[in-house]
């Protein structure tokens, strides 16, 4: 078995993710070569042949040029799988490598099984077992589900590609996060809304509770998307990423992406009416009550 | 301009789950169903990218078994002038490839100026629908937009990055974008609207009559993950739960010291 491993590079740095790659290859028990569309000076440590193309020629963000560089070394090397992260780069490109070479995709990786491979169904309240009908095929690998246990080391072998064709998208540079609010990563405790809090006034017994706690309060995207918080409040992969030694997830269901910015907290609580919430895969305790009066309730003893 | 947005009917997430007789899906009774979230943004932006035009059309689709003509009827409500209804009644057990096929091969011939998909759905979460189709029409397609613009014939949209980074990306019509949560605040159906969807058009074409391609893979299996969380479960009078919590921070951490 044959892996071609697509890693990723964002404004000149490589992204920590191919390290994941080459943790699911060995997992796979599988050979594999490395593609990169980033800088020579910031290279992968992988043990083994990297085609490297140049973004000032390829364009860092260019699906069309890209995927003609992948079509040329899968030419060349005759892979059996083509990797990529679940990242909003590796999800973009996948589906047109899919198409042009025929070839099944399985998004979201999260395990590998003896026949086949194990995804996420209904926010991970299901995991299928799935396995691809053709020669070749397209995964990509969720954020974290195949981290290496120690540091990679290796230096691989460049090849270098050259880009040419313009693409069909013109990508014109990238704007940053506002970085205006509060920075959640300095508190001790945090104290999070979700969309269980159902209306924006409810968003006073969180802060309330917050205070009690001596902490800040966050927000799961729901929140933030509705306007009830600030966007500097969202925790998870495109908001805050916190380790508080107590976070306390009201009305959050645990979605993958929520989980990413805070299964690392000392202490979890989570507050939600669903048992089966995956919130409860990451918490110290679930507290299977309404929020609206647990909440309260607990401020009130809290303050006493 | 001819604008097609596509969506798709999904369970409440909240819903409890167990896989159905086959074990290649849930089972599908006992479920409440509703509109994917991530297209009620691809809907609420088709609707106003047609009230910036004026002079637009814009169709919704949908496939599935009957049950979905209640999401187009929303959908309707909301604003879509007519609804493609592609009948399946065994939609689930096409993989995202066979979904996109159909699509496509309704879409071909239609020239659509702006195809607007959800990024993904919330059962399946494959994102890989509306790229597809773009692939197979041979269309730019912009995805994971949190902004989008259109001005005579080019489209500018912001893609949402890790960590909140947005990339600024832009392309010319015909295109397909798909749509990230938070893009717009989707719209509720007032009830007058409500009643005026009734008369709007709504076709039902079987699947069959589209020719979509086979599934590319297979699901052998599906099962809730195995129980990691060794978490403690508090069940009851929620004086009583607070009571226990706050034990249990006094034990367990040094917040409350
Ligand atoms: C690319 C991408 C990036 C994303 N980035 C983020 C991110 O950074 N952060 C983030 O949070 N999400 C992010 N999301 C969205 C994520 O997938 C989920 O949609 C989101 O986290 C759900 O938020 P929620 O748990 O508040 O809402 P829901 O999933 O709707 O859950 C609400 C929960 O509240 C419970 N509940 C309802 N009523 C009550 C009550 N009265 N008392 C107690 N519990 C109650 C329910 O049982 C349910 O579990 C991202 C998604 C994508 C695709």
């Amino acid at each position: 078995m044959k892996l071609l491993l697509i890693a990723e590079s964002r404004e000149g740095k490589l992204l920590g993710s191919s390290s994941e790659l080459t943790c699911f290859a060995k997992q796979m028990n599988a050979d594999s070569v490395m593609l990169l569309v980033g800088n020579d000076n910031d290279l992968p440590a992988y043990n083994g042949t990297l085609y490297l193309a140049d973004p000032a020629q390829a364009g860092e963000f260019n699906p069309a040029v890209h995927k003609q560089l992948v079509l040329e070394v899968v030419a060349k090397e005759q892979p059996d799988m083509i990797v990529l992260s679940h990242s909003s780069y590796g999800w973009d490109l996948a589906p047109r490598l899919a198409v042009a070479l025929n070839a099944a995709q399985i998004s979201e990786v999260v395990e590998v099984k003896q026949d086949g491979l194990l995804v996420p169904v209904c926010n991970a309240k299901l995991r299928r077992q799935v396995k691809p009908d053709t020669e070749i095929c397209v995964v990509t690998l969720q954020a974290g589900a195949f981290t290496p246990s120690e540091e990679l080391t290796g230096t691989p072998v460049v090849v270098k590609l050259t880009a040419d064709g313009e693409g069909n998208i013109l990508f014109q540079g990238y704007e940053a996060a506002e970085e205006t609010g509060v920075d959640l990563s300095k508190a001790e405790v945090v104290v999070s809304a979700g969309r269980g809090i159902g209306k924006p006034e409810n968003l006073e017994m969180i802060a309330a509770l917050a205070k009690a706690l001596k902490g800040e309060f966050g927000a799961s995207r729901p929140v933030v998307d509705a306007e009830w918080a600030e966007h500097s409040r969202q925790v998870g992969t495109t908001g805050q990423t916190v380790s508080p030694k107590l976070y306390v997830a009201c009305g959050i269901s645990g979605a993958i992406q929520h989980l990413a910015g805070m299964k690392k907290s000392e202490f979890i609580v989570a507050i939600n009416t669903d048992k089966d919430a995956p919130i409860g895969e990451v918490a110290d305790v679930l507290a299977v009550v309404d929020l609206k009066q647990l909440v309260p309730i607990l401020t009130e003893k809290l303050s006493a | 301009m001819k604008i097609l947005v596509c969506i798709k009917q999904v369970p409440d997430m909240e819903s409890k789950f167990k896989a159905n007789a086959a074990g290649d899906w849930f089972d599908s009774s006992d479920l409440a169903w509703r509109m994917n979230e991530y297209d009620e943004y691809s809907v609420e932006q088709a609707i106003q990218l047609k009230g910036q035009v004026g002079d637009a059309d814009l169709t919704v689709l949908c496939i599935g078994g009957e049950q979905v003509k209640e999401t187009m009827k929303k959908a309707l409500a909301m604003g879509c002038d007519r609804g493609v209804h592609i009948l399946d009644e065994q939609s689930y057990q096409r993989d995202p490839f066979a979904i996109a096929s159909l699509i496509a091969s309704f879409a071909r011939d239609k020239d659509f100026d702006v195809i607007f998909t959800g990024l993904q759905s919330q059962d399946r979460g494959s994102a890989q629908v509306g790229v597809m189709v773009a692939e197979l029409l041979g269309l730019p397609a912009l995805t994971t937009l949190v902004e989008f613009a259109y001005d005579n014939g080019t489209i500018n949209g912001k893609r949402e990055l890790e960590g909140g980074t947005r990339g600024k990306v832009s392309c010319k019509t015909p295109a397909l974008v798909t749509c990230q949560l938070g893009l717009n605040t989707p719209r509720y159906p007032t009830l007058p609207n409500i009643m005026k969807a009734k008369k709007k058009e709504l076709i039902s074409i079987p699947a069959s009559d589209l020719g979509a391609s086979d599934s590319r893979s297979q699901s052998l299996k599906l099962a809730p993950p195995e129980k990691k969380g060794s978490g403690l479960i508090l069940e009851g009078e929620p004086a009583e739960i607070a009571d226990q919590l706050i034990r249990i921070l006094k034990e367990k951490t040094t917040v409350l010291a």
